[in-house]
């Protein structure tokens, strides 16, 4: 009896499973699954403890507990706004359409604002959405955690939080959601290169240093009192941290583990590599003898010159661009920054607005097959051109995020007040705002 | 009685411990200081910003010997603090009033 009617049911089954097959193709692929979650990891690795140790390093020690202070709670604050609308406004596409330019094509809808719409099964081509959602989140953590480099020691701990609040909100995500916001997305439809975000994180912030230095205006006694870094073991220490968490930043841009991710993390590499000895080398030649400071500061510069480059360049193209980074970040802030007098502390501007235009211009050239490259952009056929649509990106972000970062900064002021008072700032960061002292020995 | 003072270079301070042993001086104070002489500071530079450093550290040696001693401790230390290079330091010699042994009292000559 009991035989006879799985007999009978056989028939009603088999259809039902041939529309099963026909509907549910997509699962995550598990080895691309592993690696952008291992990927997250490393990227939220650069910021904590990574970039936090090596500004640490570079502040005097009264305010050594300020900065790390400052990219733990930005670090924080970002994550909860990423969920509450980060997310959406940067990636969600809805009424986008290529090659056409309307409000969606330089910021997302609110339609996935709460992760709404991004059910545990959801997909990003071959990875979970959450997976995305979280590799994404990690780099617009550390976006505004640049920018701490430029006015570190004298800005108010609450300014931060609302300078970073409107900064993520108003710069960050609309430059995000340009670049990377798929088909229809303004900078993206136009053929701007930009891998892993040169022109998003890095030209992004820096500019935004720049201005927030020169808004927020020099440290007490700069440039006259002597300002080494305390403790440059943190310094070299973080400039590790960033060195091997960038791997899951420029190859996991790839989103899945291919051969796109593979070149990305050897290029990034060399490129890096290229890049210190580069600064040490000029160091060498220039001021005598090659420092650790600037062999460090070297290999961030090429970190930061090859990430827009990471998934189109080849292994030589990225020793160059890796070189040219080294040797102008390193005239950047050791000749320029003096010679224009602006107090950008710790080099945000120096290091990566600068590591940033260099590399997303040459991004441009070392694409080119011919030079080793994967390939221009689609409908793009020379280096000329491609160059010229690097340029636009450079200049739409460094204008865009400059006039952002102006208009917070000062709106900041008029209100809350941007700086610490003088003898605040003179007792230091960390016992004047946080009550609290980094050694106590 | 005499109080023997000397700045000398760091990296010195073992070869000195060693001669004034052989000397016979029982007793050493050693602090670590800083300051300058002809030698003058030294420079230190972070990405193009030059900040000169006008203290060196130095290490000042304290020796209370009898003037019998005085000589010989002198010449110990000139010859193994010397790199003949220039920071190399100083001597200073002092008149010594009064020494006394805390544990037992003793005073002077008996206290050395």
């Amino acid at each position: 009896m009991l035989r006879c009617r799985a007999l009978f049911a056989l028939p009603l089954l088999w259809p039902l499973q041939v529309f099963a097959q026909a509907e549910a193709p997509k699962t995550a692929n598990s080895g691309d699954t592993a690696w952008m979650l291992t990927s997250s990891a490393l990227v939220l690795f650069m910021t904590i403890p990574g970039l936090s140790l090596f500004y640490a390093g570079l502040v005097r020690s009264k305010n050594v507990l300020s900065v790390m202070m400052q990219c733990f709670a930005i670090c924080s604050l970002v994550s909860i706004l990423w969920l509450i609308y980060g997310y959406s406004l940067a990636f969600d596409t809805t009424g986008m359409t290529a090659h056409e330019v309307g409000l969606h094509s330089f910021i997302g809808s609110l339609a996935k604002a709460g992760f709404r719409g991004v059910p545990r099964d959801a997909l990003y081509q071959t990875i979970p959405e959450t997976v995305f959602a979280m590799f994404q989140l990690t780099f617009a953590i550390i976006t505004p955690a640049l920018i701490v480099g430029a006015f570190a020691e004298r800005m108010r701990f609450s300014a931060l939080l609302l300078f970073t609040a409107g900064w993520f909100t108003l710069s960050y995500l609309p430059i995000a959601h340009m670049v990377w916001g798929g088909p229809g997305s303004w900078l993206g439809d136009l053929g701007v290169l930009d891998f892993a975000g040169g022109t998003v994180v890095h030209i992004n912030s820096g500019v935004a240093g720049l201005v927030a230095c020169l808004v927020i205006g020099r440290r007490r006694g700069y440039p006259t009192q002597p300002m080494p870094p305390h403790n440059l073991t943190y310094t070299v220490i973080g400039a590790c941290m960033l060195w091997i968490g960038w791997f899951g930043f420029n190859a996991g841009s790839a989103l899945a583990a291919n051969t796109t991710a593979g070149m990305a993390m050897l290029v990034t590499h060399l490129a890096t590599a290229a890049a210190a000895l580069t600064w040490m080398g000029c160091e060498w030649a220039l001021h005598k003898k090659p420092s650790v400071l600037g062999i460090a500061s070297g290999a961030v510069a090429g970190l930061v010159a090859i990430t827009p480059a990471a998934g189109t360049c080849g292994p030589l193209g990225s020793v160059v661009i890796g070189a040219a980074a080294g040797s102008i970040c390193f005239l950047a802030t050791s000749r320029l920054k003096r010679k224009l007098g602006y107090d950008d502390s710790l080099d945000a501007f120096g290091v990566h607005g600068v590591g940033g235009i260099v590399g997303a211009l040459l991004t441009g050239v070392f694409a080119a097959p011919v030079l080793g490259g994967a390939g221009l952009s689609d409908g793009i056929d020379s280096i000329g051109a491609q160059l010229g649509r690097q340029f636009i990106g450079v200049v739409v972000t460094f204008v865009y995020s400059g006039v952002v970062s102006f208009v917070v900064l000062k709106l900041i002021d008029a209100t809350l007040g941007l700086r610490v008072t003088a003898e605040e700032e003179s007792d230091g960061l960390d016992l004047s705002l946080h009550d609290e002292r980094g050694y106590n020995w | 009685m005499k109080m023997v003072m000397a700045i000398i270079k760091p990296f010195k301070l073992d070869d000195v411990r060693e001669a004034l042993a052989e000397v016979g001086v029982q007793g050493i104070t050693v602090t670590e200081v800083k300051g300058f002489g002809r030698q003058k500071g030294h420079t230190e530079l972070y990405r193009g910003a030059e900040y000169v450093v006008d203290f060196l550290p130095k290490i000042k040696l304290e020796i209370a010997v009898p003037d019998s001693l005085v000589e010989r401790v002198v010449e110990a230390i000139t010859q193994s603090a010397k790199s003949g290079k220039i920071g190399d330091g100083k001597i200073f010699v002092y008149a010594l009033d009064q020494v006394i042994r805390i544990r037992t009292g003793e005073t002077d000559a008996d206290a050395l």
